[in-house]
């Protein structure tokens, strides 16, 4: 097992947290908690702050102005959350190797890695694929392969920055099963996606995002059964949302 | 050409004076890499992942460094080494070990600033899954200079095609002296201005020889990088 810290990182709070690049205010005092239990889901148009939102929580930027804090405490480093990237980079190894060296950083025992990989590499659907160069990979295999590296730290916390995107009917449905299985785990999903049927699917709570504001933040099923924002009937009715 | 015949067969012959040559020349321009590497990759690398005021500038110099004339670099090294000079005391001037400096220094900003520019590249693109993933400093430093080992072996490669052909700064620094000093270039230069075309010629096909197949091993050395590593 990995060594874990005593404490965990959740709930992930942020209190009037904003981020704002030069005059350009990307994040608007958004007040939000990310807590144990069922996924959280950020929706929204493009460029509505839900990728700052996600980096912010991960802990690779700081708020402006406004504070986050996991688990009550302020700048925790990422050992116990893990990210999918909405565009992942791919070390230049294998696939195998990518995974190995995720572990390697988050200080997994050698002797466990190997069968750990193959487990892995084998619940995204990439079975066979451990040596091959992961930069030669697909678009939608590097997705997936991501998913495993992150998968591969232990994380409590598992930020997925729209995973299904660029993926094909049959490896989109893949990515949602393993999110389930890692929900039924007890791991954290905060994810991001611009599909209506997969948050649906997914989600256990909503948050909408629009122009850097966090529009409305409830369970699914309150979302979608009575959306109380003039903006959230309008997602939830299909409308474009510009 | 009178001199053709006789050259190649000081080359095939492996002509003791001309190997002794070869050999010292070969010495010399992989030592001077050697150095430079030491001091020119933490350069790169620095340079590359870390942002500080007046660190365009340094890239700007370092690039213009690359140019420097072997000439001056010689000049300014036997200004160093002369009897008179700061480090004359050491008693390096007209030695071997003079001419590994003074390639060195013109080495080292190829190899700072091609490593720069190859550990940026990747950098850039690794930035934010090395920080998601927790990684310090130095293993930042080494997962960047491992996984860019084969673009880096190409830029020790350059640094090594110049050394090797410099003929400014060793003739200055060195003396071009018979059986000490005496590099490819430099026997070149006095043998053709002496008129003796076979020796000179020789070590031209060698010298030639040799910067073919530096390139060829750096041209494979990318494509191996290219196949195993993507
Ligand atoms: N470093 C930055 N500098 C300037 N502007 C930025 C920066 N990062 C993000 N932005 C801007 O902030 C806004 C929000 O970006 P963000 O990537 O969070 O949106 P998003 O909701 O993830 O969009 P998408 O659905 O297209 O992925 C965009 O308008 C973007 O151009
Ligand atoms: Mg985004």
């Amino acid at each position: 097992m990995a060594v874990r810290a005593p404490s965990s990182d959740l709930p992930i709070a942020l209190e009037n947290a904003s981020v704002s690049v030069g005059a350009l205010t990307i994040l608007d005092r958004i007040s939000l908690a990310f807590s144990p239990g069922t996924p959280t889901v950020l929706i929204g148009p493009n460029g509505s702050g839900k990728t700052t939102l996600i980096r912010l929580a991960m802990g690779l930027i700081e708020p402006t102005s406004g504070r986050i804090t996991f688990g009550g405490r302020e700048r925790v480093p990422p050992l116990r959350r893990a990210i999918v990237f909405q565009r992942p980079a791919m070390l230049r190894r294998s696939a195998a190797a990518n995974i190995a060296y995720a572990m390697a950083a988050a200080g997994i025992d050698r002797a466990r890695r190997p069968g750990r990989i193959e487990e892995l590499l084998a619940l995204v659907g990439l079975t066979g694929f451990g040596e091959r160069p992961a930069r030669r990979l697909s678009g939608g295999e590097q997705q997936r392969l991501a998913l495993a590296r992150a998968l591969a730290r232990d994380p409590e916390v598992l930020f997925l920055d729209e995973p299904t995107a660029s993926l094909d009917p049959a490896a989109t449905k893949a990515v949602e099963d393993v999110v389930q299985a890692v929900v039924a785990r007890g791991i954290k999903v905060v994810m991001s996606t611009h599909d209506l049927g997969e948050a649906r699917r997914l989600a256990g709570d909503i948050v909408l995002m629009h122009r850097g504001r966090v529009i409305e933040s409830t369970t699914a099923a309150e979302f979608f059964s009575t959306p109380k924002t003039q903006e959230a009937r309008r997602f939830v009715a299909g409308e474009l949302l510009v | 050409m009178p001199g053709d015949a006789s050259a190649l067969q000081l080359v095939l012959s492996a002509d003791p004076a001309l190997m002794g040559i070869v050999w010292l020349s070969l010495g010399v321009s992989l030592a001077a890499v050697g150095l430079a590497t030491i001091v020119g990759l933490p350069i790169g690398a620095l340079l590359a992942l870390t942002r500080f005021p007046g660190r365009n500038a340094c890239i700007v110099v370092l690039n213009a460094l690359m140019g420097l004339p072997p000439v001056v670099v010689g000049l300014a090294v036997y200004l160093l080494l002369s009897r008179s000079g700061p480090l004359g005391s050491w008693g390096l001037l007209f030695t071997p070990k003079a001419m590994v400096i003074a390639q060195a220094i013109l080495v080292t900003p190829i190899i700072a600033a091609l490593a720069r520019q190859t550990l940026e590249d990747l950098w850039v693109e690794y930035r934010d899954e090395l920080a998601a993933m927790n990684v310090g400093p130095v293993g930042r430093i080494s997962t960047l200079i491992w996984d860019a080992r084969f673009s880096l072996v190409t830029a020790l490669l350059a640094g090594f095609g110049r050394a090797a052909a410099e003929v400014g700064a060793v003739i200055i620094v060195g003396g071009n002296i018979d059986g000490f000093t005496r590099t490819m270039t430099t026997a070149i230069a006095l043998e053709t201005s002496k008129g003796d075309l076979p020796l000179a010629i020789g070590l031209g096909i060698v010298l030639i020889a040799i910067v073919v197949a530096v390139n060829a091993l750096a041209w494979g050395v990318r494509r191996t990088g290219e196949r195993f590593a993507g």
